[in-house]
């Protein structure tokens, strides 16, 4: 036996033990989609049609885009609860900019253009209060999020912004191959925050400052940038998400538009299987995350269930989530 | 000092303390341990780092259990399971870091847990009453309305004793109950002592000072890893004699042979200040030398390597690396001098515990690895080098740090700066709490290190160890440099001395 293979333990490989062996706790997301996805099958005969899959997707997509920017900030140890005002600010002004530039492409092109430079500026403000302020992020957020709603109704007059350009709904309400343009978008993004993530130094000095930042500081990171820029990368998929949204219906009314998505954002991030505390956690299980809310939603949608307690369910869903997380731990 | 421990010595031990062993995981920390205290003596317990003190207290105060072994407590078989139940027999312990709530008050505090009330209300009155009372007896100003946080260290002192009185307290544990206060605290504190003892109160307290020690107890207990040496009479017993009971053993072939550098000053700080923390530093590192660093916890060694590391802002300063002068203001530019720094605290800032081996060794070298992306492969093969040549035990190379013992994190540790190719390497601590075989590993890594040209500082309190490896050491205290040892100076007495401020 060679030296390098000193360190593997000789376990027995019966099958039992390879049983026990299985990372359950890593896989448990994907495992509970499959469940989700056989018992929705079984249960409503409309499920597993193409439309109804694609629909359920892209009614994901805006908030599963938010979500992998999330990711990042939790991961790192933070919070950002100010996304789905964000989502509303940037969105109108998307849609204000637009109109004043004109019909055309060339106008819608800048127009996202500006939506992504918006968000990812908003984000940086976040960090910058966090990081120099040393303000704790739900904190810092929570205060944010309550200044981008109020200034969205105040600079829309709390009506709603209809865009009169007539190319900017084939954004979002377009198809490529048969798919909606935002589920293309959604898992461009999920592929390259997954990269990013998983095989990068960046990704690995998140992961560092997320599971201990003094480590992290010991170890010659700048825990201070790396934690700022998660909240640019929230930022940044905010803008993304609020074009798609914005052109998707066209218009975007400034009282509910995001609403709530901050939550839906962190409930995809922790079912997943990404540590609230930090330190750990993969985009793969926020995009599972995300399709189970998804599909929960669509289910008791199909099956009839009163819209009141939907919420139940998906709380519930949440609560499994990170007990199931939390015995893991242990 | 009176010594009336012939007249204590008629009573019936407060305290039977019979054949107590503890292990942690399977290793004995403690073993049989047998102590009678008495009641109204103040008794001293000594020891390295590392010898079992503080495992000692923590049993009697609840906080750990013993493995084995039984406690009387004035005459009766008691068990002690957790700190109520100690305070509930009328003992208490008062730790290093204490346990006072900032945004209370004095009386708030000292009531805390122990509440009075009136009915429905807290009764403040009585409360404050009391507490005026309890801080009149120790003689000590005290606001009972004043916050903790506004307290001086000793102030907080004088409510953690208040508190223990309290709850009517028989015999009080301090640990390190000096090492926080200044020369004229420590006399308030002794003067306290005398009058607790004179209310009857036994006291029992770790100490890393010698001539203190001498002065303030009656008796004193040594110990050395984890077993008992001694206890004796104070009056018996001179600080030389503590000093050598402490350390012990004989030193044997766990050190490799000692290496000697050259000349030529590879690392060079001068004038070093931080105020509060750091006076006037001045050392030159030679290349090819392992130089240690020795002297009380809180002498300021570790503060001198963070401060050279640029974990620390420096109020003055100079740092030369190589005759060169260099600006170190963060641990990347001490990386980017070829500098290493291996905390004390390998858990707390040392390693990531829930990456594996592999993301561990490769944290601060990750530069090497990139291409575009992280070549998984390459950090890999590197990881597996380091494993292979520490002997780095693991069930495998993708384990989490948390599942390693302490002796293969801190291989990993290791691992992890000899990544960054450094040429200076500073060790602090780098065997707490390991046992003894991997020490002589590390001992011998280090050694090996030092024959390929690197220089390394090794700050520890354990003075066999610096005695072992260091061929020179500097002797700290109350953040200045007291003393420097060469060749047959290097020995347990010179160092203590110098440390204990006895030369």
């Amino acid at each position: 036996m060679s030296e390098q293979t000193k360190i593997i333990m000789v376990s027995p490989q019966s099958p039992m033990a390879r049983l026990a062996r299985f990372p359950w706790v890593t896989y448990a997301p994907l495992i509970a989609l499959i469940i989700l996805l056989v018992a929705s099958g079984l249960a409503s005969e409309h499920f597993l049609i193409p439309r109804n899959l694609t629909n359920v997707l892209r009614q994901v997509s805006y908030t599963g885009i938010i979500a992998l920017g999330m990711t990042f900030v939790i991961i790192a140890g933070g919070i950002d609860l100010s996304v789905g005002s964000m989502v509303a600010l940037v969105g109108v002004l998307c849609i204000m900019l637009l109109n004043w530039l004109g019909d055309g492409w060339f106008a819608v092109m800048l127009a996202i253009a500006a939506a992504v430079t918006m968000g990812a500026a908003l984000g940086a403000i976040n960090g910058l209060i966090i990081t120099r302020g040393k303000v704790a992020s739900f904190i810092a957020t929570l205060a944010t999020m309550s200044i981008l709603r109020s200034l969205t109704l105040y600079v829309s007059d709390a009506g709603e912004v209809v865009s009169e350009n007539n190319s900017f709904p084939e954004v979002g309400g377009g198809y490529w191959l048969g798919i909606p343009v935002p589920v293309w978008v959604f898992a461009c993004l999920a592929l390259i925050c997954h990269v990013l993530l998983k095989h990068t130094a960046y990704g690995r000095h998140v992961c560092a400052v997320g599971s201990n930042a003094t480590v992290a500081s010991y170890s010659a990171i700048k825990v201070r940038w790396v934690y700022f820029t998660t909240f640019v990368i929230a930022g940044v998929m905010v803008g993304i998400s609020a074009v798609m949204l914005s052109s998707r219906l066209n218009s975007v009314s400034p009282g509910d538009a995001g609403l709530f998505y901050e939550l839906d954002a962190i409930a995809a991030v922790v079912i997943g299987g990404t540590a609230l505390a930090g330190g750990r956690g993969t985009i793969w299980g926020t995009v599972i995350g995300v399709i189970i809310l998804g599909i929960i939603n669509n289910m008791l949608n199909l099956l009839g269930v009163s819209a009141y307690l939907q919420g139940t369910v998906k709380g519930l869903v949440i609560l499994i989530a990170v007990l199931a997380q939390f015995k893991g731990d242990r | 000092m009176t010594k009336s421990k012939l007249a204590n010595q008629s009573f019936e031990p407060i305290m039977q303390i019979d054949n107590i062993v503890k292990e942690f995981s399977g290793v004995r920390v403690l073993h049989k341990v047998t102590i009678d205290i008495f009641p109204g003596e103040v008794l001293g317990v000594l020891g390295e780092n590392g010898a079992g003190k503080s495992t000692l207290l923590k049993i009697l105060s609840g906080i750990y259990q013993k493995t084995s072994g039984s406690i009387r407590f004035a005459g009766q078989d008691v068990s002690i399971d957790n700190p109520a139940s100690a305070k509930a027999l009328g003992i208490s312990m008062i730790p290093q870091e204490f346990n006072l709530i900032n945004t209370l008050n004095v009386f708030e505090n000292i009531f805390l847990g122990n509440e009075r009330s009136n009915g429905l209300f807290l009764d403040k009155k009585a409360m404050r009453a009391k507490t005026l009372g309890l801080l009149a007896e120790l003689k000590t100003e005290l606001n009972p309305d004043a916050l903790i946080s506004t307290l001086s260290v000793a102030q907080k002192q004088m409510v953690e004793i208040a508190k223990a009185l309290v709850s009517d307290v028989k015999v009080l544990i301090m640990d390190e109950p000096t090492t926080v206060l200044t020369n004229h605290e420590v006399e308030i504190f002794f003067a306290l002592v005398e009058r607790l003892k004179a209310r009857g109160v036994t006291l029992v307290f770790i100490s890393h000072k010698l001539k203190e020690v001498k002065y303030i107890c009656d008796r004193l207990v040594i110990l050395r890893d984890g077993y008992l040496v001694s206890i004796d009479e104070v009056d018996d017993i001179d600080e030389a004699d503590m000093a050598r009971k402490m350390v012990g053993r004989e030193l044997n072939q766990i050190y490799p042979k000692k290496v000697f550098g050259s000349d030529e000053p590879v690392l060079k700080v001068s004038n070093l200040n931080i105020k509060g923390l750091l006076k006037n530093i001045n050392f030159e590192l030679k290349k090819g030398e392992i130089l240690g660093f020795a002297g009380l916890i809180g002498a300021g060694r570790t503060e001198t390597a963070e401060a050279v590391m640029g974990l620390r802002k420096k109020d003055s300063g100079e740092v030369q690396v190589n005759g060169k002068a260099v600006t170190i203001g963060s641990v990347a530019d001490a990386v980017a001098c070829n500098m290493a720094y291996l905390s004390e605290d390998r858990q707390g800032k040392g390693l990531v515990m829930n990456f594996d081996i592999i993301k561990n060794i490769s944290l601060i070298s990750l530069a090497k690895y990139v291409k575009g992306l992280i070549r998984a492969r390459a950090e890999k093969k590197q990881a597996q080098h380091y494993v292979k040549l520490f002997d780095i035990k693991a069930a495998s190379i993708n384990s989490e740090l948390m599942n390693l013992s302490g002796g293969n994190q801190q291989k990993v540790y290791l691992a992890k700066w000899m990544d960054t190719e450094p040429e200076i390497l500073i060790l602090d601590e780098p065997t707490r709490g390991i046992d003894v075989n991997t020490k002589k590993e590390i001992y011998h890594f280090i050694n090996q290190l030092t024959h390929k040209g690197m220089s390394v500082i090794v700050i520890s309190s354990e003075l066999e160890e610096l005695i072992g490896l260091a061929s020179r050491v500097l002797v700290m205290r109350e953040g200045e440099i007291v003393g420097e040892l060469e060749g047959d100076d290097i020995n347990d007495r010179e160092i203590m001395y110098y440390a204990a401020g006895l030369k």
